[in-house]
């Protein structure tokens, strides 16, 4: 099951500047290993150790917030990764 | 040559001199938004360096150099707690806060502190870091750091005694001074002497708030601790610390973050007091910063202050802001929350403002 992950600026230094990869899974948590298998370390910065996903982060299956990494993906879906930050 | 890394708020920054130490040259940002608690150089291979780093956005991470810090590499396993079982509190490093290097005689190995609590331990140069679980799951560790702030208890100031690798200190900011002489494997407090006026019992085994430990190199008894109460000193096998900061002038009391030891003379430390009074502003006192000095152990201290501002500079210098050289002439040098880097060149006698407007700083290390 193929979707896509648009990756947040802050995470480019990971995929080689790529904004946008594809990835596999049938869930966000398969999705994230994928990733880690070809972008060694982008998971840890995003997923704690306890697989909570961390305070600055979001992710949204197409339009859906995802709250944990159990939330299920589908083939066309698209990952986004996006960071939320306040103050300077 | 030789480097001053000066890790900031929003990257990594090189303060690089020759051996006359008379001009310095800015180099960075490298890491530019990154945020940077700590750089270190290891004392076994001068050539590496680690680096504890993480972002507003992205979990907390440590980057290692091979080639004096010209280029980086991301450790494969960052310090990470285990996972926790069901019904367990499950706890995540928020940052990683502090880094040591090892004994002489395990080159590779590394130690890690973080926030919250915790203690990591690499054998790999940093590659990869697992937790000590001696301290990480010790069944007092809560109680230890029961009184910790919101923003998450610190472990820092991990020290190797160069005589035995498996002796250890750590400093948790707030919990106190710990000790373990197992290699990690199990730890007990250290802090008989030291006050903690903001516990209700002034007495407390542990509760308390060291800032920064430092052990002499050349005779590890000997201990230096600027606490949240003080400044104190203790030699082993001694375990009743000294308020040497008693014979500091009253209208400056004994209140600040780092402590700097001289690489050779045991009795000779620096601290850089800050107003702790009223509502902890933390700042120079009066505006007016000053280094002090003791030369007997903290039996006298003088007040260094030539070159600095005279007035109006209400910087803060945190815990890990402040280093010494090891020259025959001691070379200082002192970061603040502004953004400056100050140096003096004579043991502190005089200073000069080598870097300005950066952000704010929270660490200054030496690499020779």
């Amino acid at each position: 099951m193929s979707c896509t992950v648009r990756i947040a600026s802050p995470l480019h230094s990971y995929t080689a500047g790529a904004s946008r990869v594809e990835a596999h899974g049938t869930t966000l948590a398969q999705v994230l290993s994928d990733l880690e298998q070809r972008f060694p370390g982008i998971r840890f910065r995003m997923i704690d150790e306890q697989d909570r996903i961390r305070p600055h982060m979001r992710l949204f299956i197409n339009t859906e917030a995802a709250r944990d990494l159990a939330a299920p993906v589908r083939g066309g879906d698209t990952v986004h990764v996006i960071c939320a930050l306040s103050g300077g | 040559m030789s480097t001053v890394w000066v890790g900031t708020r929003k990257g990594l920054f090189a303060l690089r001199t020759d051996a006359r130490r008379r001009t310095w040259k800015l180099a960075g940002p490298q890491f530019l938004g990154h945020i940077i608690h700590h750089v270190v150089q290891d004392p076994r291979a001068p050539r590496t360096l680690l680096m504890a780093a993480k972002t507003g956005h992205l979990g907390p991470t440590v980057f290692r150099s091979g080639d004096r810090g010209r280029t980086w590499h991301e450790a494969a396993q960052p310090p990470a707690f285990r996972k926790a079982a069901d019904g367990e509190a499950a706890r995540a490093v928020e940052r990683v806060f502090w880094l040591t290097a090892g004994h002489a005689a395990e080159p590779g190995v590394w130690y890690a502190g973080s926030s919250p609590a915790g203690l990591f331990r690499s054998a790999d140069g940093g590659e990869r870091w697992e937790p000590i679980a001696g301290f990480n799951d010790h069944p007092l560790r809560a109680k230890w750091v029961l009184n910790g702030t919101p923003d998450g208890e610190l472990v820092h100031s991990i020290l190797v005694d160069p005589r035995d690798p498996k002796h250890l200190y750590i400093g948790i900011s707030v919990g106190g001074v710990f000790e373990s002489t197992d290699g990690g494997a199990d730890w007990a407090p250290l802090n008989e002497g030291v006050a903690a006026d903001f516990l209700p019992d002034p007495n407390a085994p542990f509760g308390h708030d060291p800032h920064c430990i430092a052990q002499h190199p050349a005779n590890p008894d000997r201990l230096y601790q600027q606490n949240h109460c003080g400044i104190y000193r203790l030699d082993r096998p001694g375990r009743r610390w000294e308020r040497i900061g008693a014979a500091m002038p009253k209208k400056i009391g004994d209140i600040g973050f780092p402590i700097v030891l001289h690489h050779a003379d045991a009795d000779t430390a620096w601290v850089l007091p800050m107003d702790g009074q009223t509502v902890w502003p933390r700042t120079s006192i009066d505006g007016r910063p000053a280094v002090y000095r003791t030369c007997d152990a903290g039996r006298s201290w003088q007040r260094l202050d030539r070159g600095l501002p005279r007035a109006r500079a209400w910087f803060t210098v945190l815990r890990q802001a402040m280093c010494a050289d090891r020259e025959a002439r001691t070379g200082l040098y002192f970061g603040t929350t502004g953004g400056d880097v100050w140096a003096s060149t004579n043991a502190g006698d005089s200073w000069r403002c080598i870097a300005r407007h950066l952000p704010e700083i929270y660490s200054v290390s030496h690499a020779a």
